[in-house]
């Protein structure tokens, strides 16, 4: 049952066959075949971005809201290269996307021709793996194999290079069901003998903690169930890495908030004291850790991972247990049940205790005005008018991501989309684009700054072409806060380069390319804005002008473990010294 | 608790902890990594090495199996125990790698490299030249009355004992192959 067709074709039949909906894209010289076949079909929506790295941040958007993979399509050359900063946020992300990009043709490659780069020789590191397609016949084949190996495992980004020749040629079709996968095949479930001893550790633990991460919401919706089952039936306090916000719902009667460097004491402290630290699906960033030589340093650590190489990379795993999330709590929580549903009841009560002591400094605590907006505030007061909905939050990256983290509360997976092991500024306007793609008639929010957003504040276009009604609350402080705020601990105050001095007026500049513009000064005005941008049926820039000079709290200094945290800015001022100055 | 057992050449620490310590002896490996024979694969494995700051002493790389397109890659590596460990994680990640394998703690292997070494002399270097060459088992591929090319086989430091030997003899170019290292046993 195999088909004669074109290159082009088959690019979009193995997308139709792989059940793509929607694409992301910059046509160019090299994928006009491509455009050509996409201009006659109505089954995927194409959307055309104005700049191929929103594009992928669009995709990435899509895929960490669906599950699914998302689908990108550039040219050649410069195409090719915008694209690299989003597959390299997709990389450390672990977010499935497949990029298709255009190449020259074959019998020019290697001659520099126009709009020739070495794309897949520039996206070898940044891919999960690769392609370039030098045959017709072996097109489809590589498709499906893309989209398999972007899904499967630990999730990332695959790129296949199509030269224009091979998209013009006539090759042989396969659909997916009969496609050589090649021989990848993860690991899921885990070794049975390490999960039961596991279990005996969370039997006779009496300072158990979970640290979840990003891999319980790759793993899909039941490995985020089953994590809140077993919570719930242990009792064991559950913190998250800022990619695994939602998997344990933030009202759930055993959340301790984000842990890490804008971490909640509370969450940092329990890492610290913990006996026993479960990680599930989190791989030990720097950003979580701190110094490491003194990260956690009486608890026995199980370590649950699909990535083998992320076990014992950063942090030495007693209990290494490789497989998929899902897969591993399912079989935790039988062998648990099996065993007699038996915790240390006396030293859980103690240790629920003391986190009730850590949880009265209030280390959210932030000294509120009447005069100006307090970017805490703006966010509370956001949290507060679309808690009803079931929305959707998409970040910039900077102080804005951490408060967003630390003050929006996250009930379900998927429901949060940030740039988090690359920090990519300029993700979170075309990520909400893609958000807003998947779903429809959901509420899309992109928390920002304003220096963030204008780095990809060209997608307004986008936007308003596909009438996509995606909510911009720009906290702008006219400052790269996060960079102002290290410069002020670590730099004696010296502010070099961290004020943009000719800000366009967010309003005008909405309303040029067709959108809403809000502008809110006051903090009796919030409320108001926030009720008009969520009325308002199109897209809408809210910009919130805040505290200039306001620091993100609590905050683990870099070089410093996590029971070294700085609570406010009393303490602040050249907190961080001596070896943490080398550190990001 | 067989599955619990750290495995051999892992320690506690981390990779990623930098500060030199008494205890970090850099051990030297050799890996045998079975990989699809695609475009692009050796880059891959080079691109891990460089990117994540590992060091290669030595890579050889050939098609050992035409039907199937499988290429064996011997790599000679050193670091820390930690570092080894990860090493292998990180060539175990790539998609077109089949199997990795420790030769140096899988049990004993059997290591061997070829070298070629032009030698220019004449008179009773020339001489003693073909009379070491002869001892260390080295054959003489090419001969003028000025030179000699011989060809060696054996472990990397028996070529490194001939090419000492060789340079006050006229030695004055060396090809070596790199390492081929193989499992003793079934």
């Amino acid at each position: 049952m195999t088909e004669q067709m074109t290159g082009a074709r088959i690019v979009v039949q193995a997308l139709k066959d792989q059940g793509v909906e929607v694409i992301f894209g910059y046509p160019g010289g090299a994928v006009l075949p491509i455009y050509d076949e996409l201009f006659l079909q109505n089954d995927i929506r194409h959307v055309l971005v104005r700049h191929e790295q929103a594009a992928v941040h669009a995709a990435e958007g899509y895929a960490r809201s669906t599950g699914r993979p998302g689908v990108v399509l550039v040219t050649s050359g410069p195409g090719a290269t915008n694209a690299v900063t989003g597959i390299t946020d997709a990389l450390m992300d672990s977010v499935p996307v497949v990029v298709l990009s255009g190449q020259v043709p074959t019998f020019m490659i290697g001659t520099d021709a126009f709009q020739e780069a070495d794309t897949v020789g520039i996206t070898r590191p940044c891919t999960k793996h690769n392609w370039l397609v030098k045959d017709t016949d072996r097109l489809a084949d590589t498709i499906h194999r893309a989209f398999h190996i972007a899904a499967s495992g630990r999730p990332g980004p695959v790129l296949i290079d199509i030269p224009k020749d091979v998209q013009f040629a006539t090759g042989r079709y396969v659909p997916p069901q009969k496609a050589d996968l090649g021989h990848y095949r993860p690991r899921l479930k885990g070794d049975i003998e390490a999960i039961t001893r596991l279990v005996e550790l969370i039997e006779t633990a009496e300072k158990p903690i979970f640290y979840t991460g990003g891999g319980v919401i790759n793993s899909g919706p039941a490995a985020a169930q089953l994590l809140r089952e077993l919570v719930d039936a242990t009792g064991i306090p559950v913190t998250s890495t800022l990619m695994g916000l939602g998997a344990y719902p933030a009202s759930g009667k055993h959340w301790l908030g984000m842990l890490g460097m804008h971490g909640l004491y509370e969450a940092n402290m329990a890492m610290h004291d913990c006996d026993l630290m479960i990680a599930v699906g989190a791989r030990f960033d720097d950003r979580i850790t701190g110094r490491i030589q003194d990260f956690s340093p009486g608890s026995i650590k199980a370590h649950i991972d699909i990535d083998p190489s992320s076990i014992n990379k950063v942090v030495h795993a007693d209990v290494p247990i490789i497989g998929d999330v899902g897969h591993v709590l399912e079989d935790v929580l039988k062998i648990w049940k099996a065993r007699g549903r038996k915790v240390n009841r006396e030293g859980l009560a103690r240790w629920w205790e003391q986190i009730a002591r850590w949880r009265k400094v209030d280390c959210l605590r932030y000294r509120n005005s009447d005069e100006v907006i307090k970017p805490q505030y703006a966010l509370e007061r956001l949290e507060a008018l679309t808690a009803q909905h079931d929305r959707y939050i998409t970040t910039e990256v900077g102080q804005h991501q951490m408060w967003a983290a630390q003050f929006m509360k996250f009930e379900e997976p998927n429901r949060l989309m940030t740039s988090g092991g690359l920090g990519t500024m300029g993700y979170g306007f075309p990520a909400s684009i893609g958000v807003q793609m998947a779903h429809p008639d959901a509420l899309v929010i992109n928390v920002a700054g304003e220096a963030s957003w204008l780095m990809n504040m060209q997608e307004l276009g986008t936007a308003v072409q596909y009438r996509l009604p995606v909510k911009q609350f720009i906290l702008n402080n006219e400052r790269l806060g996060m960079v102002r705020q290290w410069q002020q601990l670590l730099h004696g105050e010296r502010y070099s380069a961290s004020w943009s001095e000719a800000l366009p007026d967010f309003v005008k500049l909405a309303e040029s390319f067709g959108a809403k513009g809000i502008r809110v000064e006051k903090p009796a005005e919030i409320d108001a804005a926030i009720t008009e941008m969520l009325a308002h049926e199109g897209p809408v820039v809210v910009d919130v002008l805040v505290e200039k000079h306001e620091n993100c709290f609590p905050m683990i200094p870099s070089g410093e473990p996590h029971n070294k945290m700085l609570l406010g800015d009393d303490a602040a001022t050249d907190a961080i010294r001596g070896d943490g100055q080398v550190m990001v | 608790m067989s599955a619990l057992r750290i495995k051999k050449g892992s320690s506690r620490k981390s990779a990623y902890d930098l500060r030199p310590a008494f205890e970090d002896v850099e051990e030297r490996h050799t890996l045998a990594v079975i990989v699809d024979n695609e475009p692009g694969v050796l880059a891959r494995v080079i691109g891990l090495f460089s990117g994540r700051g590992y060091n290669i002493e030595s890579l050889t790389v050939a098609e050992v199996d035409h039907t199937g397109h499988r290429s064996r890659i011997t790599i000679v590596t050193t670091g820390t125990p930690e570092v080894i460990e990860q090493i292998k994680a990180q060539l175990g990640r790539l998609i077109p790698v089949y199997e990795v394998h420790d030769l140096t703690v899988e049990g004993p292997a059997v290591e061997r490299e070829l070298g070629l070494f032009k030698v220019v002399s004449t008179g009773e270097k020339r001489v003693e030249a073909l009379r070491l060459a002869d001892i260390f088992r080295a054959n003489v591929v090419d001969s003028t009355l000025e030179s000699f090319i011989f060809e060696i086989t054996g472990s990397p430091e028996k070529i490194d004992a001939f090419a000492d030997l060789m340079r006050p003899l006229g030695l004055t170019e060396v090809a070596r192959t790199g390492v081929a290292a193989i499992a003793r046993g079934t």
